[in-house]
């Protein structure tokens, strides 16, 4: 029994679990980027585990491990019972299927020269799963599910607005009836009204398929608003895990504390100040010995410069990696 | 008044994406520009600066920099207005400089490529400062550095400091933070505050985060399908907000433990 699993309200099946994974790229020069330090997290079926922590954090890096788009350095994704990074084969582009990704900006991702029905059933064909006489019927059902209408399926992407695409990126990534969809920053580019619609839009049709999500988001406040699970990441470490709703009042490593305390609020008062923390995160090409946040903590202490904390659980289901918590 | 805009319309090639935008800018003021995805938010502010992408060209209207028109610029009197008299940094500026060039080299050769009567060591000398200006630590070491070595944050300061090496009556940001965790976020929107304090620079800012747009601004500009829907003073804007799209826009702000989406 793996310990993460423990947690305070009865919980739905794990369906992804990923052991002590971690991501060192080697950069010019031949030395070491650690880009994701050991994290192990859960995920539950139909739940969505948010993850959240500043650019160049490693979150991209480990949902892309998982996926296998980088070759894990060490680690276990234990999907289906199954180790993913050890399928080979037919078995990986099946496991592939199951897991899907929305992009942050998935014009990118889209053949600007191929209509949006093409782009939605795309996938479908690559598995052999739908005929061309079928292309136009399927794009009219993506189409509807994802709320935009059904003459869509003839026009260009770079004919729609930002958050039409998305909705576009969304329906392709569900078209394989995945069980769990990564969205990476997939809200970031749109006005906080369109990001609004799209999250009502994952939160829709997660009740209605049981998808299970993994969102990636450094807005903390919406990353609070979506999630059953959040994860806080600094310097590829996971620094602490908190069940939904407890955040705002309970949050207890100081990296996620600052990060309150960060948020400029639409109310504040004229006068009022933010408190920003000081400092820098380190580069995770020196990634210092000890605790990953010393260099910025205000309650370092010199054991904490010397024993990287690890994160143990302080009640259910809410991990924290510090020596020095206050209660 | 240091910058009007009167009713500016922009075109790509024959289709018009922004119409009838009008505001103006005092010295050292901030304006935040908010809005819908897609609104023209960047086409505005890139037709401020004579960057338009693509076939985008100013179609009607006029911009009035210190009271001169500016909308019949050439490219070479644009090239003598960046940076000097106004500059801009974008989302991740660390993208914008060369990745496998030291900052340091990057930052000499833009100030010499400006100044080019300016000696290779004094370029050094007003790197080193900008950069101690805008609080990063270790200038030298930074200047030695490749971009990829230095996080969000740092790379985002860089941009700063080369935006404001000439010292330029306007600094144009756009989404200078949307990459950012909301930690370095707050340091950085400081640094613009203090950027503006120190300068007496005027700002003109595009984010999607009303939060900061309320806490920084003097004005805000509420931006929807090429229009300008609402303009006002923060107090008006945040306060008492009169067009339904801004009331849209500020209800849809998500607020750390506020209401959940799945309940
Ligand atoms: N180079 C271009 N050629 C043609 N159309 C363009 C070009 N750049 C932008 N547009 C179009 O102009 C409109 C305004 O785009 P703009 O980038 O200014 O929006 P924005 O308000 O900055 O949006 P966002 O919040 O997504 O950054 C959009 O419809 C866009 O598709
Ligand atoms: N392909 C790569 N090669 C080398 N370094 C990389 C690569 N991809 C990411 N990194 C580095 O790994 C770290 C984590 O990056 P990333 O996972 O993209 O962070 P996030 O998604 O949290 O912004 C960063 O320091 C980044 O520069
Ligand atoms: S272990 Fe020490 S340095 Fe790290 S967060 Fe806790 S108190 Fe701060
Ligand atoms: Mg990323
Ligand atoms: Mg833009």
């Amino acid at each position: 029994m793996n310990k993460f699993k423990q947690q305070s309200s009865a919980l739905p099946p794990v369906i992804l679990e990923i052991k002590n994974l971690t991501k060192k790229f080697t950069v010019e020069g031949g030395r070491q980027l650690t880009a994701c330090d050991n994290v192990s997290l859960c995920a539950y079926a139909g739940q969505t585990l948010g993850i959240i922590g500043e650019s160049g954090c490693g979150k991209s890096t480990l949902v892309r491990t998982v996926l296998q788009i980088h070759l894990a350095t060490s680690g276990e994704v234990i999907f289906e019972g199954q180790d993913l990074l050890q399928a080979k084969g037919e078995k990986a582009r099946q496991n592939r299927r199951k897991i899907q990704m929305v992009f942050q900006d998935p014009t990118a991702a889209f053949n600007p020269k191929m209509k949006v029905k093409n782009i939605l059933c795309e996938p479908l064909k690559n598995f052999g799963l739908l005929k061309d006489s079928e292309v136009d019927a399927k794009a009219c059902e993506l189409l509807r599910m994802v709320e935009l209408p059904e003459d869509f399926k003839d026009r260009y992407p770079h004919n729609m607005s930002g958050g039409q695409r998305q909705r576009l990126g969304i329906a392709r990534a569900l078209s394989l009836e995945p069980k769990i969809v990564v969205c990476d920053e997939a809200t970031s580019a749109l006005d906080v009204s369109v990001q609004e619609k799209i999250c009502e839009l994952l939160v829709r049709l997660q009740k209605e398929k049981g998808i299970t999500y993994l969102f990636i988001c450094h807005d903390l406040g919406l990353v609070d608003l979506m999630s059953h699970q959040l994860a806080v990441m600094y310097l590829g470490n996971v620094v602490e895990l908190l069940e939904k709703g407890r955040i705002s009042q309970h949050a207890k490593h100081p990296y996620t504390k600052a990060l309150l305390q960060a948020v400029f609020k639409v109310d504040f008062k004229p006068g009022e100040k933010i408190q920003p923390i000081e400092g820098e995160v380190p580069s995770p090409l020196d990634i210092p010995q000890g605790c990953p946040f010393q260099s910025r903590c205000e309650k370092c202490q010199e054991y904490c410069r010397r024993e990287k904390p690890i994160l143990r659980q302080i009640e259910a289901g809410h991990w924290v990696a510090c020596h020095f918590i206050e209660w | 008044m240091l910058l009007e805009v009167k009713d500016l319309q922009i075109s790509y090639g024959n289709k018009i994406t922004v119409d009838s935008a009008s505001f103006s800018l005092e010295k050292g003021e901030i304006l935040s520009i908010v809005g819908e995805s897609g609104s023209g938010k960047t086409t505005v502010i890139r037709a401020l600066m004579g960057c338009l992408p693509g076939n985008g060209h100013v179609s009607s209207g006029d911009i009035l920099f210190e009271g001169c028109s500016v909308v019949n610029n050439t490219a070479d009197d644009w090239r003598k207005m960046c940076g000097e008299e106004m500059s801009m940094i974008f989302q991740d500026s660390g993208n914008m400089i060369n990745p496998i060039r030291k900052v340091g080299q990057q930052f000499t050769d833009y100030i010499m490529a400006h100044k080019p009567q300016t000696s290779k060591n004094d370029a050094y000398k007003m790197a080193v400062t900008m950069l101690a200006d805008v609080r990063l630590p270790n200038p030298d070491n930074i200047m030695n550095s490749y971009p990829f070595e230095l996080s969000g944050g740092m790379r985002q300061r860089v941009g700063i400091a080369m935006a404001m090496v000439f010292h330029p009556k306007i600094l144009l940001a756009d989404e200078p933070t949307s990459a950012l965790d909301v930690t370095t976020q707050a340091q950085i929107i400081r640094q613009i505050v203090d950027v503006r304090n120190e300068f007496n620079a005027a700002v003109i800012i595009v984010t999607h985060n009303l939060g900061v747009a309320s806490y920084m601004s003097n004005k805000i500009i509420v931006m929807k399908n090429g229009h300008i829907v609402e303009s006002g003073s923060r107090e008006e804007v945040i306060g008492k907000p009169q067009h339904s799209y801004t009331k849209e826009l500020l209800a849809a702000v998500p607020v750390v433990g506020g209401k959940r989406y799945y309940e």
